[in-house]
């Protein structure tokens, strides 16, 4: 193992912002020769420069949508779409540079963890520095790396699906992120194969303007089986940020995905993510989508039924407090007979939050004999925090079962007094309530995630949060 | 050890208890009775500190500190109990995880665990309640044994059932009074009821009788077959 030379010997101080020695910084603000620069550094074929350089063609005639959260607020033009954080990628733990390192035992990935994760790809600013490929995921065929890997190892795979479920003229923010995307994951899994262990990665923004814009592209082959997980935190800074991420997922036949994803950002960021997954005959689409951070996000997770006997869900986590807006939701869309879809969404605002559950099921004709489930509850803490509800449907199918509820209650103050009287504290009182309500989707999730989502929840009613 | 002066009680602009005074002694067993909306309820959230209660008059005092300023988990703190006449379901909430709150970390988890395994066996309480929601779909009987659980593992002085007997089959009752009877003489009990059957098990010290908000009558356990016989008027008036 060599020694690696860099940056080793920085002057460490015990903040939260860890010093940076990026080898390139963009200027701020966006054109098509900065684009161009994204790919050239990148060492990137043709066809990703044009697809780069038309997607931002599109983003420059895109206007910004104005039905959601208010976004009015966000200046395109003061913001760095790309940074290089080092030269190279990493291989071993031991080899990454000690600042990154510090900033991971900031977020908390224990030691111990590691031994238990299949993979861990850690992305540090916009580029994927550190990356751990199990050898039981490479005996299997798995393929798990950085977009940026992907794209020069495996092109024809990646060309075959990259932006065809997501293409740029989908939104705004997917033409950005299609012109400007750096890291993220790329995860192929063969065909009948089952990855036991949850693929992990985890992100964070730490430069001041900086927008992270990853790229995410996971097929599952016919019948093969994995659960991928993502958990972001950032520290807190003063200025708006962007992350505009983009993720496609493909379930072939028979597979089944899990994606969960824990989400911290810092209070400044804006949190604009298109997520949309596509699922063929018998196969199983799974959102796990836990949004506490962020000032706003927008974010509806979608699962295109395709074929026939295929089932999608979405369950879903909102907290919003003191300046935040949660504006999150899920799409299911049934197009083949025997479909199911479940929505199961649990949203709350404290210190004047604002959460928005916003939700579109599609039934096409012809989907017949196809379910619908979907529950969303809402929880207000106190007079200054607001919830709504968008539950749209379009059903054009007769022979369809739909179940819809809706629920929107405040915290009881029977229940509060009768916690008090067994002597808990009034923030221990509301966080047991509040961590109950949200206990159909926690127990979901896996355990280190669901006990850290517990403390947040716990942090955010004693009010020592931010 | 418990003593009410004058205590006067309002909701909203309704004077619901007027100028009660007693004082409830360490170690006895009290049964307080009276007709619907004689304030039996009231009592029982006053004296636990409920914030829709308002003392309006007189004082309240727990081994001579004034707890009428404490709110209810001070209360608590300081050895006072209620057991709910109507027991709330907690969604996603499990009795381990509001007792170790409760406890505020005076018992191990694991301790924790065998301490709630053992009584609610003595209890006669099924297994799966312990893991589940609390009280999320548990029987009245089920609910009032899971209320007589966390009295028992928060192991304060005085204890207060409010119709603890109320809408328990008759086996429930007698595990339930059985189990309380135990630890008599220790605590000091105060039920809350409308029906003599739950004092046969549990011998009173004394019992009160309350009507309009005033209390009317105090006597031995005599006096709660008398009700039962004679009804609460001619007690009352006699």
């Amino acid at each position: 193992m060599s020694n690696p030379q860099n940056n080793l010997d920085f002057d460490y101080r015990y903040g939260f912002a860890m010093p940076q020695n990026y080898t390139f910084k963009a200027k701020k603000g966006l054109n098509r020769r900065i684009v161009a620069e994204i790919s050239a550094l990148k060492n990137e074929p043709a066809w990703m420069t044009e697809f780069r350089l038309k997607s931002y063609d599109i983003f420059t005639r895109k206007t910004i949508p104005v039905w959601g959260a208010d976004l009015s607020k966000i200046d395109f033009n003061d913001i760095y779409y790309y940074i290089k954080p080092t030269d190279k990628q990493v291989n071993s733990w031991a080899d990454l540079p000690a600042e990154i390192k510090e900033t991971y035992d900031r977020i908390g990935v224990p030691e111990a963890e590691k031994k238990f994760l299949a993979g861990v790809s850690a992305q540090y600013e916009s580029e994927v520095v550190y990356e751990s490929i199990n050898r039981e995921l490479d005996k299997q065929g798995v393929i798990f790396c950085d977009m940026d890997t992907a794209v020069r190892k495996f092109p024809d795979i990646v060309r075959e699906y990259f932006g065809k479920l997501i293409p740029p003229p989908d939104n705004a923010f997917a033409a950005l992120n299609s012109a400007v995307w750096s890291g993220g994951s790329f995860v192929y899994v063969p065909k009948g194969v089952t990855v036991t262990l949850p693929l992990q990665a985890y992100f964070r923004i730490n430069d001041e303007k900086f927008g992270q814009f990853e790229r995410t592209l996971i097929i599952a082959e016919e019948g093969s089986h994995i659960h991928y997980v993502e958990g972001c935190t950032a520290p807190i800074y003063t200025t708006d940020s962007l992350h505009a991420a983009v993720v496609e997922i493909i379930v072939k036949k028979g597979a089944r995905v899990r994606y969960t994803t824990v989400q911290n950002w810092s209070k400044n960021v804006y949190n604009l993510v298109t997520k949309r997954a596509r699922a063929e005959e018998n196969a199983i689409m799974e959102w796990v989508d836990c949004n506490l951070g962020s000032q706003v996000t927008m974010k509806y997770p979608s699962v295109y039924l395709m074929g026939r006997g295929a089932r999608g869900e979405v369950l879903s986590i909102a907290f919003a407090g003191r300046g935040q807006h949660q504006d999150a939701g899920a799409k299911m869309l049934h197009f083949a007979p025997n479909t199911s879809s479940r929505i199961v969404s649990k949203s709350i605002a404290k210190d004047g939050g604002r959460t928005s559950y916003r939700g579109l099921v599609q039934v096409m004709p012809g989907a017949k004999n196809s379910s619908v489930y979907v529950s969303c509850d809402a929880l207000i803490l106190d007079e200054a925090s607001r919830s709504d509800t968008y539950p749209y449907m379009k059903i054009k199918e007769n022979e369809v079962a739909v179940q819809h509820e809706a629920t929107v209650e405040k915290l009881g103050e029977e229940k509060l007094f009768y916690l008090l009287s067994r002597g808990l504290k009034k923030s221990e009182a509301e966080g047991l309530l509040v961590n109950g309500f949200i206990a159909p989707v926690t127990k979901e999730i896996p355990m280190e995630y669901s006990i850290e989502l517990n403390r947040l929840i716990n942090l955010e009613m004693s009010g020592s949060v931010g | 050890m418990l003593s009410l002066n004058n205590l006067t009680v309002k909701v909203g602009n309704k004077e619901i208890l007027k100028k009660i005074s007693f004082e409830f002694a360490k170690g006895k067993i009290y049964a307080i009775m009276g007709p619907n909306g004689s304030g039996k309820s009231t009592l029982a959230y006053t004296l636990m500190g409920h914030p829709a209660y308002e003392v309006a008059s007189g004082s309240l005092r727990l081994k001579n500190e004034d707890i009428l300023s404490l709110p209810p988990e001070k209360r608590a703190e300081k050895g006072i109990f209620l057991s709910f006449q109507t027991p709330l379901s907690l969604s996603g909430v499990r009795i381990n995880q509001l007792l170790q709150l409760a406890l505020a970390g005076k018992k191990d988890p694991l301790t924790l665990r065998r301490t709630v395994q053992k009584y609610a066996k003595a209890l006669k309480i099924k297994e799966e309640l312990l893991t589940r929601s609390l009280n999320d779909g548990a029987s009245g009987g089920e609910k009032k044994k899971m209320e007589v659980l966390q009295a028992a593992v928060l192991d304060k002085e005085i204890i207060i059932f409010d119709e603890v007997d109320t809408g328990v089959d008759i086996d429930a009752l007698k595990t339930i009074a059985q189990f309380l009877d135990k630890t008599k003489g220790q605590k000091t009990y105060i039920i809350i009821t409308h029906y003599q059957r739950i004092l046969k098990y549990l011998k009173p010290d004394k019992v009160l009788v309350l009507a309009d908000g005033k209390l009317r009558k105090v006597g031995d356990g005599k006096l709660a077959k008398l009700i039962e016989k004679k009804g609460y008027e001619d007690v009352i008036n006699s």
